[in-house]
């Protein structure tokens, strides 16, 4: 059972050798294209993390709580989308009054997370990986991080990369796939530390 | 039975997140009464904080120009804000220069009204409103050319430079199920402020020509929209060129009668051009306008006289009639107005004659 594997033991696979990104190619659509530059990729890695850790707690207990009581998995995607919808409706506004700094700059980022599959995708799994609470914490923090360091390698690279003459088919999202491929390799390198599946 | 637990769960959890979020936006998006100075202290608003300051001023019926509608792509509605706008945004970033970010430039649309705020709005800006106009005269100047006197409600005044245009909003009509607006030059005197006459050629098809060729008539009513535009008199010279074709001599007559009016010391050419008679309008008023006033000079001229035309004024091109008539343009500024072939043409003749495109001033259409 899945119940028994550490915590820390998700935690450190879901940023090494499960990574949303280089192992699941969840949230490729923002991952992609907002990895430009890494100031904004920073930022936006950062606002994933939060809205994961966030969403993947709410959606745990609305998950126990509602869901499996009254039967309804078959709605499951409905509802944690909704979910994940409101809250960063919520986060966003709180931040705004609470934290204007990082709302400036995070804060533009944060409605386009509420598309982002890797963020329904952790819910999706701690669901059918069965974890405890605590699991499911550090499974979405690790989650959040592992997509934060992915999208800064790329943007990072692609900084580099910028003043590189690429043949002209390449240029834009067909290098940033490319380095994705090869990034994912290397990930690979990690797959003898932990497993979790 | 199972239909209904699904159907009201999904409602109660749909109500509930609902009701948390207006719970939230109540308690974080409450800035309560704020006040926004305009110009420094030429007008002040007390609005409710927390929407973009582009969409508060437009509540309160300031319009700053946009055209994407606030989502920070186009870049319009750029502001100054001197006080309370918070940290420059990413958004903004692409449409700031160095400069304007040093003068506190910001685009309204990504500026939140959080508390009292100082802005600075360009004169002609501040003057743009809304008018809800009734049709006084519509007069047929040629065969598709209508002149619209629209009388402005009572008490009301615009206050525009002679050369600028309004806004003219359609409503639905026949076929057309939405309502668009298109902009007309402004042909009568500044001073006569309580109405606004436009010049309206009839073009086939003209979603909003056709809606004020057809549809209007006298006492209906029409909502415009304005001042605005750059088009307008700098009289940093002393000798003009004004050049006209078709619905275009609507912004020349108002810089032309402002100049009347003021008794200011330039010499004014009109050349108005047109392909037969039956395109000419005005020929009268401006030749007697001519004959009053040494200062002013009106040359129409025809393309393509019809035989039964009897023309015996100047026959060519406006662009070859310009090149007979203006000798020395370096003391002279050019103004035109017409379609983008006639002015590009104009431009170039204006140049040969020692008009520099600096110098020289033009509405397209």
């Amino acid at each position: 059972m899945t119940t028994d594997i550490n915590p820390l033991v998700i935690f450190f696979a879901s940023i090494l050798t499960s990574n949303m990104i280089l192992s699941n190619f969840l949230g490729m659509c923002s991952y992609i294209s907002i990895s430009g530059e890494y100031k904004t990729a920073s930022s936006l890695g950062k606002s994933v993390t939060l809205v994961m850790v966030f969403t993947t707690v709410l959606n745990y207990w609305v998950y126990k709580l509602v869901i499996v009581p009254l039967g309804l998995e078959y709605l499951q995607y409905i509802l944690f989308i909704m979910i994940i919808a409101a809250s960063v409706q919520i986060i966003e506004m709180a931040m705004d009054r609470l934290l204007p700094d990082l709302h400036v700059k995070l804060g533009i980022f944060l409605p386009l997370i509420t598309v982002n599959c890797a963020i329904l995708g952790t819910t999706l799994f701690m669901v059918i990986r069965d974890y405890n609470f605590v699991q499911s914490i550090l499974f979405g923090l690790g989650s959040g991080l592992g997509w934060w360091l992915a999208i800064s390698a790329l943007a990072a690279i692609r900084e580099k990369m910028a003043k590189t003459k690429l043949p002209r088919g390449l240029e834009g999202p067909g290098i940033a796939f490319i380095i994705t491929g090869i990034m994912a390799l290397a990930f690979i390198g990690f797959s003898g530390i932990f497993t979790i599946t | 039975m199972e239909i209904l637990t699904t159907v009201l769960s999904v409602t109660v959890i749909s109500v509930f997140l609902a009701l948390i979020i207006i719970v939230a936006e109540y308690f974080f998006n409450n800035y309560g009464e704020c006040e926004i100075d305009i110009n420094n202290g030429d007008k002040k608003l007390k609005v409710e904080g927390g929407s973009s300051l582009l969409s508060t001023l437009s509540g309160q019926k300031i319009f700053i120009p946009s055209a994407c509608g606030g989502k920070a792509t186009c870049g319009l509605c750029k502001l100054q804000v001197l006080e309370g706008a918070g940290p420059l945004l990413p958004t903004e970033e692409p449409y700031l220069s160095q400069d304007e970010r040093k003068n506190n430039y910001r685009l309204a649309c990504q500026v939140k009204i959080k508390n009292n705020i100082r802005i600075m709005i360009p004169e002609e800006l501040f003057n743009i409103k809304e008018y809800i106009t009734t049709i006084e005269s519509i007069e047929q100047l040629t065969h598709d050319i209508k002149g619209f006197r629209l009388k402005l409600p009572a008490g009301e005044s615009v206050s525009f430079k002679a050369g600028q245009y309004m806004q003219f909003h359609t409503k639905p009509y026949a076929k057309i199920k939405e309502s668009v607006y298109r902009a007309y030059s402004i042909a009568n005197v500044p001073s006569d402020n309580e109405a606004i006459e436009l010049i309206i050629r009839q073009v086939p098809d003209g979603i909003c020509t056709t809606y004020a060729h057809t549809q209007l008539s006298e006492g209906d009513q029409v909502k415009i929209s304005g001042p605005y535009g750059d088009f307008f008199l700098r009289g940093d010279c002393s000798e003009i060129v004004m050049i006209a074709g078709g619905s275009g001599m609507a912004p020349i007559r108002s810089i032309i009668l402002y100049v009347l009016e003021k008794g200011i010391d330039i010499k004014m050419n009109f050349f108005f051009g047109a392909v037969t008679k039956k395109d000419l309008y005005y020929l009268e008023y401006f030749h007697d306008l001519a004959e009053r006033h040494d200062n002013f000079r009106f040359i129409p001229a025809l393309s393509k006289p019809a035989p039964e035309d009897n023309w015996e004024g100047e026959v060519g091109l406006i662009t070859e009639v310009v090149e007979r008539y203006v000798n020395d343009g370096s003391d002279m500024e050019g103004y035109l107005c017409g379609s983008p072939g006639m002015i590009n043409a104009c431009i170039n003749v204006l140049d040969k004659k020692g008009i520099p495109e600096a110098k020289v001033y033009y509405d397209k259409f």
